[in-house]
Formats: C-alpha cells, sequence, structure tokens
C-alpha cells in the first residue's frame, strides 16, 4: 500500500515526540501491518487518508492508538538465556551478597517490559530459588510506554506460541495454567511484579534500583535521546547496582554514566564518581 | 554438525521440521513411527529427537519409554513435538523423560529455542 514521505512524517514526528522512538527504515512495514486494522475501523482506504483523518484531530485518542501500534512489542520469555544466566550468577549474586547482611531488600525496574515476558522471567528466577531469597523484600517494578502493552502485561495471559518463545516447559507447567487456548500466569508470580505506564525519556520512578533492566529499546532512540536515556538510568540506579542492556546494546559512545562491570561481560555498574550527582535528589 | 532425528508420521510436517532444522545447520533424518525411531537411534544415536506424539505401529511415548530401557552410547536429548497441549499431557511427557516440549503449530524460532534450552542449538 503507497504512503507519501509527507505522511510518513507525520507519523515518524508523532512516535517521536510521544515515546522518543524513531521510525526507522526497518519499522516502516509496521506503518501498513498495524494501521490497516485501524483504517478498516473508520472506512479509510488509503493510509494517506488515514493520516489526513489523524491530523484532523477529530478522535482525541487515535494519536495515542497510533503510536501504540507502531511500538515494536516484541519480547519473549527468558530472552537470550545467556544472559538471564549471568544476571542470575553474577548481578543478582552479587547483589544478594551486598544486601545480605544489611536490608535484605532488593529493588528491581524492567525499564521497557513490554508485554511483561522479562519481568515475570526475572520473578520466576527468583521463585525457583525460594531458600536463596528467604526472608528478603524483592519489588519488581515494570515500565513500558505503550499502555495496551502494559495492559496485556497486568493481565498475565499469554497464546500458545507466546508460552512457548523462550520459557522451559518446567517452568510452564509450574508457574502457568491452561486457560481455553492461553496461558495464565501463576496468581504468586503476578503478585511479585508491579506495572505502570512510564515514558523513559521522562524522570525515572522514584528512589533508587538496585537492579535495572533495559533491553532491546535502546537502539530505536537517536543518539541523543540514548544519552539522555542512559543519564535518567544513571540517576535511578544505586551506587553498586547493577545495568543490563540488551544482548546488540551497550554504553559505550552513548554514556559516561556507566562502566562494563569487569566481573560480567555485558552488565554494567555505575560510574560512582559521575552518578550521584542526578540521583542524590531524588532518593527515596 | 548436530544430528536430529523427526520421527512423526505426517511427510508434511517432517519436510517443514526438516527444513528449519537445516536452516540451523542440523544433518537430519526422518521416521514414521516410534519402532523406526527406536531402530534409527539404536543403529546411530542422534543429538536429538523431535517426536509426535499420535502415530501407528508405535507412539511418541512409547517410543520415550523403549528409549528409556534401550542401552545407547549416549542418551538422545527428546523434544515432545505434537498438537497435544494439555497440561496432563505435557506433564506426563515431561514424567516419561522428554526433555522439552513443542506444541504445533510452531515457528522457527520456537523450535531453534527449545534446541536452545536442551542444549543442542
Amino acid at each position: 500500500m503507497e504512503i507519501s514521505d509527507g505522511a510518513v512524517r507525520i507519523l515518524a514526528g508523532m512516535l517521536e515526540t510521544r515515546s522518543g522512538q524513531q521510525l526507522g527504515q526497518g519499522r516502516r512495514w509496521r506503518i501498513e501491518t498495524e494501521l490497516r486494522p485501524l483504517m478498516k475501523a473508520r472506512g479509510i482506504e488509503t493510509l494517506d487518508g488515514f493520516v489526513d483523518h489523524l491530523v484532523r484531530g477529530g478522535e482525541p485518542h487515535l494519536a495515542d492508538i497510533v503510536v501504540d501500534a507502531l511500538l515494536n512489542n516484541e519480547t519473549f520469555f527468558f530472552r537470550d538465556v545467556a544472559a538471564f544466566d549471568l544476571l542470575e550468577q553474577k548481578g543478582l549474586g552479587r547483589l544478594r551478597h551486598a544486601r545480605g547482611e544489611t536490608t535484605r531488600r532488593l529493588r528491581i525496574w524492567c525499564a521497557a517490559c513490554s508485554t511483561g515476558q522479562e519481568a515475570y522471567s526475572l520473578a520466576m528466577l527468583i521463585a525457583d530459588m525460594p531458600r536463596l531469597w528467604d526472608g528478603w523484600t524483592v519489588d519488581i517494578l515494570a515500565s513500558d510506554v505503550s499502555h495496551s502493552a502494559i495492559d496485556r502485561a497486568r493481565e498475565g495471559l499469554y497464546s500458545q506460541l507466546e508460552i512457548q518463545r523462550g520459557l522451559p516447559v518446567r517452568r510452564m507447567l509450574r508457574y502457568f495454567r491452561k486457560e481455553g487456548e492461553q496461558w495464565r500466569i501463576d496468581p504468586a508470580i503476578r503478585r511479585m511484579v508491579r506495572f505502570q505506564a512510564h515514558n523513559l525519556v521522562e524522570q525515572p520512578p522514584l528512589g533508587l534500583f538496585d537492579l535495572i533492566l533495559c533491553r532491546n529499546v535502546l537502539l530505536y532512540f537517536s543518539g541523543d535521546v540514548r544519552r539522555l536515556v542512559l543519564g535518567r538510568l544513571a540517576g535511578a540506579i544505586a551506587p553498586d547496582g547493577v545495568l543490563m542492556l540488551g544482548a546488540g546494546e551497550t554504553v559505550i559512545g552513548n554514556s559516561d554514566a556507566f562502566v562494563s562491570d569487569y566481573e560480567a561481560r555485558g552488565l554494567y555498574r555505575p560510574r560512582l564518581d559521575l552518578s550521584r550527582s542526578g540521583a542524590a535528589g531524588r532518593a527515596a | 554438525m548436530k544430528t536430529c532425528l523427526v520421527v512423526d508420521d505426517s511427510k508434511v510436517i517432517r519436510k517443514v521440521a526438516r527444513h528449519i532444522l537445516e536452516t540451523l545447520d542440523f544433518e537430519v533424518a526422518e521416521a514414521g513411527d516410534g519402532q523406526e525411531a527406536l531402530e534409527h537411534c539404536q543403529a546411530t544415536p542422534p543429538d536429538v529427537v523431535l517426536l509426535d506424539w499420535n502415530m501407528p505401529v508405535m507412539s511418541g511415548m512409547e517410543f520415550l519409554r523403549a528409549l528409556g530401557q534401550t542401552e545407547l552410547p549416549s542418551r538422545p536429548k527428546v523434544v515432545f513435538c505434537t498438537t497435544e497441549n494439555g497440561m496432563a499431557h505435557i506433564r506426563a511427557a515431561i514424567d516419561a523423560g522428554a526433555d522439552e516440549y513443542v506444541m504445533k503449530p510452531f515457528d522457527r524460532e520456537t523450535l531453534e529455542n527449545k534446541l536452545q534450552l536442551v542444549g543442542v542449538a
């Protein structure tokens, strides 16, 4: 289906303004596939016609719906098995050691949780080892810019295809129940996670987090926005906290507020001399 | 190169699975039922068996039990791949010794991920 460059620019601008994310060449296919149902529901036959309808502003919430549709919510359970192994052995292991003699409290932020699989993966990882976490308070906050993704995450109900992506069968049997053709997360795992809508370019949630996961979203930002977001994360992480990015993402060239974890390649630590200035005033 | 034995009475499913597995750099062999699969495993044990549930001659569950009683130089990993998607079926397969479980229909990513989970991809 044809779409004019002008209409693409309008959609790209709307997406970037509201989410910070770019509509790169690799995501343009989403315009047709994701907007077609919205066009059909309104009896509009062309993409240009739909964009015209959008900018006229007759439907107050249509822009939110369009932005939600253009965001990529691709995710799956335990995405990148090696990364989760590393996180458990090095990241969580170190935090457990550091907090074990003091607060026995862990605050985790899944900063781009999409439809919830990553946050629930973390919750399952912790629930798998009750003896290690006995007596701990683990608070998992999961956020995403997409309201519809957060609604789905809160629901904790997944299709057969989704449930099979990344989730070992034994964990599926332990933590899910079948409802018709879908699979429902165990209520105890559901209760471990709080979900809220949040835009990464805005101020982070209050308090300092021991572990922040911000995976597979930085790649959708421009360099400037990437630097802004990493600055926000630096202000939200505890001085001895752990940052985990996606497999193809790095802080190198994007932020000097974090350094690679020399004990665990793929994890990052805040650079203490830089990261505190933004955090001190907000610490809970 | 890792080897995979695809056990399914449907030629179409075997063809689809073979295509996916070959893109994942597996050497693929096929069997149309559990008995044929057991004979193949005795002669040349693969790294992994992709196993259907309902088949003539010998079902997937019967194959799995027979495999457990067969002496082999190395036991292949077994991934059930079936339309049986009830929890009771899945639990029974795992209790009988299956390493992973794929519910049909499946896509390349799902299969690749399950093969990673059992350590052969």
